[in-house]
C-alpha cells in the first residue's frame, strides 16, 4: 500500500497536473504585470531577432507531425491502460505464477530506459523477423517492415507497466467493505468487478492517470529515433535542412508546452465532471 | 529457420577487444558517473528551488514556478538537446567576452549539467512537498529558540523533511539513471549508445540490447536495495504505517 503515494509524488514532480494550473482570480498582482512585460519583451526579441522564415515552408509537415504525435499518445495510452488493468488485478488477486509474471514484467520494464526498449524492439526484433519465412509471408509483414508498430509496441508496454503498478495500488486500496457489501448483494464475481471494483479503482487512479498521460506525451519524441515522423522528427529535419540550431528547438518546446497545457486542461474538465462525494 | 547462433554467440560479450563486454562496462560506468553527477547537481538546485518557492519573495517564487513548469511540460529529450547546444554555446560566448577564448566542453560535464537541470525541477517539487509535510510547530519552535533562518534550515527543516522526501528522491535517482540513456541522442557514449554501436557492428542486436537491459536492471535493483536500507534508517522512530 505504501507504494501508491510514492508513485503519485514522483509523477506529480515530473508532470504538470490540473492543480498546477494558475487560478484566474488573483493572478494579476503588480509584480506579475512587470514580469509579464519582461516576458513579452523577451518573446518580442526572440520573434524579431531570430530567424523564423522557414516556418511557412514546413507548416504542413509540422501539422502532420503533431497529428502523428497525438495519434501515438492516444493509441498507446488507451492500449496501455487496457493492458494495465489485468496487470494490476493479477498482482492483487491472481494465482502466484501470474502474480510473479506480472510483477516481473513491471520490474523489468520500469527498470530499463524506454529508449533501450524501443531500440531492442526495432533493431532486435526488426532484424530477427525477416529470418523467418513464416513471418515474411504472413499478412502482418507489410506492417512489420514499417517503424511505427515498434514505436507503438514500446510505448504501450512502457505505459502498461507504469500504470499497472498504479492500478495495483488502486485495486488494493478499494475499501474491503464495499466489496463485501457487493458480495452480500449476491453479485457474481464478474458483476462485482464490473460494477464496483473496477470503477472505484479507476476513480482512485484518475489523478495519477493524468500525470502518467502527460509523462507519456513527454516520452513520445523518442519514437523519432526509429524514424517515425512525429513533430520532433519534423523539427530535426528542419535543423538538418536549414542549419538553424535554436529556433526550431524553441518552437518545438513551445508546441509541447501547448500540447501539455491542452491535455491538462482537458483532464481537469474531465475530473470536474466526475462526481465525488466527500473523500 | 533463423540461426540461433547469432543470438547466442556469447563470445561477443568477452571483456577483451574482440568481444564488446569491456566497451559495455565502460559505457555503464559513464552512465553511472553522469547519473551521480546530475543527481547531485539536481539535488543542490532542488534545495535552492524548494526554499525559493516556499520562503522566497513573490518574484523568486514566480521565476521558480516558471522553471518547474517548463521542465515538467517539455519532453526531456527536447530539453536535453536545447541545453546541450545552448549551454555549451553560452559558456563559450561568455568565455569569449571575458577573453579566455573557446574551450572544448567535455561531454561528461555537459551531460551532468543537462541531467542536473532537468532533475533540479523534479527535485524542487519533491522537496517542496516534503518540507510542507514537516509539522509547522517544529519550525516555529526552532524559531522561538532564536535560531537564524539558515540554522532552522540545516538543523530542523532539512533533517525533519528527509523521511517524507526519501521515497520521491529515490524514485528520482532511478529516473536519473534511466534519463542518461537520452544522452545517446546527442552522441555521448553512455551505455545505450555504445550498445547500439556494438550491435550495429556485429549485427547481434538482440544479444547486445538484452545485455544492456540486464546491466540497467542490475543498476536499478542494486539501487533499490541501498534505498531500502537508507529508508529504514531515515524512518527510524516513525510510527509504522500500514
Amino acid at each position: 500500500m505504501s507504494e501508491t503515494p510514492t508513485t503519485d509524488i514522483t509523477t506529480h514532480a515530473m508532470a504538470i497536473t490540473p492543480e498546477d494550473l494558475p487560478a484566474a482570480e488573483g493572478f494579476f498582482k503588480p509584480h506579475r504585470i512587470v514580469l509579464l512585460a519582461i516576458a513579452a519583451g523577451l518573446v518580442f526579441c526572440i520573434v524579431w531577432f531570430m530567424r523564423w522564415d522557414w516556418i511557412p515552408q514546413y507548416l504542413p509537415r509540422l501539422g502532420y507531425g503533431i497529428m502523428i504525435t497525438l495519434a501515438m499518445l492516444f493509441s498507446t495510452s488507451i492500449l496501455g491502460f487496457l493492458l494495465a488493468v489485468p496487470l494490476g488485478l493479477v498482482q492483487v488477486t491472481g494465482p502466484w505464477p501470474l502474480k510473479a509474471l506480472a510483477k516481473g514484467f513491471c520490474t523489468v520494464v520500469r527498470g530499463t530506459p524506454l529508449l533501450l526498449q524501443l531500440w531492442l524492439l526495432y533493431y532486435g526484433l526488426g532484424s530477427l523477423f525477416p529470418q523467418f519465412p513464416a513471418i515474411r509471408q504472413s499478412f502482418l509483414w507489410p506492417y512489420l517492415r514499417e517503424s511505427w508498430p515498434y514505436g507503438v509496441a514500446a510505448l504501450t508496454i512502457s505505459f502498461a507497466a507504469y500504470e499497472g503498478e498504479v492500478m495495483r495500488g488502486a485495486f488494493a486500496g478499494v475499501p474491503a467493505g464495499e466489496i463485501e457489501a457487493a458480495r452480500a448483494y449476491g453479485m457474481s464475481r464478474w458483476t462485482l468487478f464490473r460494477r464496483i471494483w473496477l470503477p472505484r479503482a479507476i476513480h482512485r487512479a484518475l489523478p495519477t492517470l493524468t500525470g502518467e498521460t502527460v509523462l507519456q506525451l513527454k516520452a513520445t519524441p523518442l519514437v523519432a529515433t526509429i524514424t517515425v515522423i512525429d513533430v520532433y522528427a519534423v523539427i530535426s529535419k528542419v535543423r538538418q535542412d536549414t542549419y538553424i540550431t535554436y529556433e526550431p528547438l524553441l518552437l518545438l518546446a513551445l508546441i509541447y508546452m501547448c500540447l501539455t497545457g491542452i491535455l491538462v486542461i482537458a483532464f481537469r474538465t474531465l475530473e470536474n465532471r466526475i462526481p465525488t462525494r466527500g473523500a | 529457420m533463423a540461426d540461433p547462433i547469432s543470438f547466442l554467440n556469447w563470445s561477443l560479450l568477452a571483456l577483451e577487444p574482440p568481444g564488446w563486454g569491456g566497451v559495455l562496462l565502460r559505457g555503464l560506468m559513464n552512465s553511472i558517473e553522469i547519473a551521480i553527477g546530475g543527481y547531485t547537481f539536481g539535488l543542490l538546485l532542488g534545495i535552492g528551488g524548494a526554499c525559493g518557492k516556499l520562503y522566497g519573495g513573490p518574484i523568486t517564487r514566480d521565476l521558480m514556478e516558471c522553471y518547474t513548469t517548463i521542465v515538467r511540460a517539455v519532453p526531456e529529450l527536447v530539453l536535453i538537446l536545447l541545453l546541450y547546444y545552448a549551454g555549451t554555446d553560452a559558456l563559450n560566448y561568455v568565455l569569449g567576452l571575458v577573453g579566455i577564448g573557446q574551450v572544448d566542453i567535455s561531454g561528461l560535464v555537459a551531460g551532468i549539467f543537462v541531467i542536473g537541470v532537468v532533475q533540479g525541477a523534479y527535485t524542487t517539487e519533491v522537496l517542496r512537498g516534503a518540507i510542507k509535510a514537516v509539522p509547522a510547530g517544529q519550525i516555529e519552535a526552532a524559531r522561538a529558540y532564536g535560531m537564524s533562518p539558515y540554522k532552522v534550515m540545516t538543523r530542523v527543516t532539512l533533517p525533519a523533511m528527509l523521511p517524507y522526501a526519501i521515497p520521491g528522491l529515490s524514485n528520482l535517482w532511478l529516473i536519473a539513471t534511466k534519463d542518461t540513456a537520452l544522452l545517446a541522442v546527442v552522441g555521448f557514449s553512455e551505455l545505450t549508445l555504445v550498445t547500439r554501436q556494438a550491435a550495429g557492428s556485429t549485427k547481434a542486436y538482440l544479444l547486445f540490447f538484452c545485455a544492456a537491459g540486464v546491466l540497467y536492471l542490475m543498476l536499478t535493483l542494486v539501487s533499490d536495495l541501498i534505498i531500502r536500507i537508507i529508508e529504514r534508517r531515515a524512518r527510524r522512530g516513525f510510527v509504522e504505517q500500514s
